[in-house]
C-alpha cells in the first residue's frame, strides 16, 4: 500500500509563545544571567598554565624520551644488543649494531653488547613497544617530552645520550594526584 | 575682559583667553589618546579573565606595554591599497573617523570652572551652549569615516560592512537622541556643564532610568560593539568596513572605535551619572573632580567590555527591529512622560 507523506507528519507540542512583556522579561533575565556567568569567571581566576614557566606534571607511566639503563652494582649495560626493540618498532626508528663482549672489554652483562644504539626521535611515535619487547628491561620510556631541536641530525639520539642521566625537566605527578 | 569685547562669543561660553584654549586642547588631546591604550589593555585583560585566561602578559610587567608593541607593529607595516580603491577617499576616511572622535572629546566636562594660579579655567575643552548637539553632529560625521572607508576600498566585503554600519548608525542615532531628550528637558539646557550642575541634588539616572537604558543600548550600537558589531562580523564579512585597511590606517580605525567607547562612557557619565558630583553630600576638593569623572567613565568602560564578553551577536533583522520597534517607542514614550511631568 502506497503511503502518503502526510502519514509521517508528527505533531510537535510547543509551549505557548511568550507575549511581548514576558518575552522582554525573559530576555532581560537571561542577559543578567549571562553577565553573572562571565563575572563569575573573573572571581574564579584563570585556568591557563603558563607553559614554559609552569608545567603540567606527567603521570608515572607517561611515555617520553627513552632511557637506557645500567646495572647499579656492576655498572654494566643491561642492553645485550639483541635487536628485539628494533624488530618491534613500528616506526623503524631504532638501529642496533651488536658486538661480542671480550674478557678485556666487557660492556654488558650478556654475551654481546650494543656497539651502536641509535633512536631517531624525529620518527619515534612513542608507542612504548621497544620497552615491552626488551627482555632485560634495558630500555624504558622516560618522562621528558621537550625534544625539539634545530636540525634533524640532532634528533638522532646515540647510546651515550640515552645512557646519560636524563635531565628531569618535567615534574612527576605524585601517587593519587 | 574678553567677554566684554565679544558678547557673541561670551554667549556661547567662549570667554577664555586663547592661550588657555590652546593648552586645554593639547591636554585633552593627550589625555584622550593616552586613554585609548589603557582601554585597549583593560579590554584584553578583562575579557581574558572572563574567559578563564590571563590575557596578554608577556610584554613588560603584566603585559602593560603590549599596546605600545601593537602600535609599533602596525606603524611599521607597509602602506598598501587595493587597485580598485579610490585613492584620496581611501586615505582620508580613517583620519575622518579619528578626527570626529577626538573632536567630541572637547565638550566632555571633567570639572567646573576652577582657579588655577589665579586664572579661572573650566575643566573642559569648551562649554558650548548646544553641547549635546555638538556631540551628535560629530557622531553623524563619524559615520562618513566608516561609509567612505568601506566604499573607497573597492571591495564587496568592505562595502557590505559599511552599508550595515550606515543602516545601524542611522537607526540607533534616532533612539539615542530621543533617549536624552528627557535629560535635556529636565535640566532645561543643552550645555553639558549646566546639565552636570543640575544633577547636584539627584543624578538623572534615577528619574531618567528608562532613558538611561535606551541610551546605553543605543550606545552599544553607535560604537559598533558587541552585541551589535554587525559591521565587522568577522564570521560573515571577513572584517567589515576595514577589511582592506592595514598598518597605520587600520590603527586609526581601531583607535577611533575605542575612542568612541570612551566618549560614549563620558557622555553617559555626564548625562546620567552626575559628572563630577558625588552622592551623599560628599564634597571633595576641586582637584578630585576630574578623577571622579574618569572613575565613572571606567565603570561604563568595564560594562562595555563585560557585555562584549557575554552576549552573542544579534541577527541583522533583530538589530533593526530592536532599534525601530522597541527602543524608539520606549524613548519617545519616555520623552512624552518627562514632558508632561516637567510642564505640570
Amino acid at each position: 500500500m502506497a503511503s502518503s507523506p502526510a502519514d509521517d507528519v508528527v505533531e510537535v507540542q510547543r509551549g505557548p509563545r511568550p507575549g511581548p512583556a514576558s518575552g522582554a522579561y525573559r530576555a532581560f533575565g537571561e542577559t543578567l544571567r549571562g553577565l553573572k556567568t562571565t563575572f563569575a569567571r573573573i572571581v574564579e581566576g584563570p585556568v591557563t598554565i603558563q607553559y614554559p614557566e609552569e608545567k603540567v606534571p606527567v603521570y608515572p607511566r607517561f611515555r617520553g624520551r627513552h632511557k637506557l639503563h645500567r646495572f647499579e652494582d656492576t655498572g654494566l649495560e643491561k642492553c645485550v644488543g639483541c635487536s628485539l626493540c628494533a624488530a618491534a618498532c613500528p616506526a623503524d626508528c631504532i638501529r642496533v649494531v651488536a658486538a661480542e663482549n671480550t674478557p678485556e672489554h666487557r660492556v654488558s652483562a650478556g654475551e654481546r653488547y650494543a656497539a651502536v644504539y641509535e633512536i631517531n626521535m624525529s620518527r619515534c611515535i612513542f608507542c612504548g613497544y621497544c620497552e615491552v619487547a626488551c627482555p632485560f628491561d634495558a630500555i624504558t620510556m622516560g618522562h621528558d617530552y621537550e625534544l625539539s631541536d634545530y636540525n634533524r641530525g640532532d634528533l638522532i639520539f646515540t647510546k651515550e645520550m640515552l645512557l646519560a642521566e636524563s635531565l628531569e625537566r618535567t615534574p612527576l605527578r605524585s601517587e593519587g594526584e | 575682559m574678553t567677554a566684554a569685547l565679544n558678547p557673541v562669543l561670551a554667549q556661547i561660553g567662549y570667554s577664555e583667553p586663547i592661550w588657555i584654549m590652546i593648552i586645554k586642547a593639547i591636554v585633552i588631546f593627550a589625555i584622550g589618546l593616552n586613554l585609548i591604550p589603557v582601554v585597549l589593555m583593560a579590554e584584553r585583560k578583562i575579557m581574558g579573565r572572563m574567559q578563564g585566561r590571563y590575557g596578554p602578559n608577556r610584554v613588560g610587567p603584566y603585559g602593560a606595554i603590549q599596546p605600545i608593541a601593537d602600535i609599533f607593529k602596525l606603524l611599521n607595516k607597509e602602506q598598501f591599497r587595493p587597485t580598485t580603491s579610490i585613492g584620496l577617499l581611501y586615505a582620508v576616511a580613517p583620519a575622518l573617523s579619528m578626527i570626529t572622535a577626538i573632536a567630541t572629546l572637547a565638550i566632555i566636562p571633567f570639572g567646573p570652572v576652577v582657579d588655577i594660579w589665579g586664572t579661572p579655567v573650566g575643566l573642559y575643552g569648551i562649554d558650548v551652549s548646544i553641547g549635546i548637539l555638538y556631540a551628535f553632529s560629530f557622531g553623524a560625521v563619524a559615520f562618513y569615516g566608516l561609509m567612505l572607508g568601506g566604499w573607497a576600498s573597492g571591495s564587496k566585503y568592505s562595502f557590505l560592512g559599511s552599508m550595515r554600519a550606515a543602516a545601524q548608525l542611522i537607526s540607533y542615532e534616532v533612539a539615542q537622541g530621543m533617549a536624552i531628550v528627557g535629560v535635556i528637558m529636565t535640566a532645561g539646557t543643552l550645555s553639558l556643564v549646566s546639565i552636570v550642575e543640575h544633577q547636584a541634588g539627584m543624578w538623572y539616572i534615577v528619574p531618567q532610568i528608562v532613558g538611561f537604558i535606551v541610551f546605553m543600548v543605543a550606545s552599544f550600537a553607535e560604537t559598533n560593539r558587541a552585541p551589535f558589531d554587525l559591521t565587522e562580523a568577522d564570521a560573515e564579512l571577513v572584517g567589515g568596513y576595514n577589511t582592506e585597511y592595514g598598518g597605520g590606517r587600520f590603527a586609526s580605525y581601531y583607535f577611533a572605535e575605542y575612542l568612541n567607547v570612551i566618549i560614549v562612557s563620558a557622555l553617559a557619565t555626564t548625562l546620567f551619572l552626575g559628572g563630577w558630583n558625588l552622592p551623599f553630600g560628599i564634597d571633595p576638593p576641586q582637584w578630585v573632580d576630574p578623577f571622579v569623572v574618569l572613575a565613572k567613565m571606567f565603570i561604563f568602560i568595564f560594562f562595555f567590555i563585560w557585555i562584549r564578553a557575554t552576549l552573542p551577536r544579534l541577527r541583522y533583522d533583530q538589530l533593526m527591529s530592536l532599534g525601530w520597534k522597541i527602543l524608539l517607542p520606549i524613548a519617545t514614550l519616555n520623552t512624552l512622560v518627562t514632558a508632561i511631568v516637567v510642564v505640570s
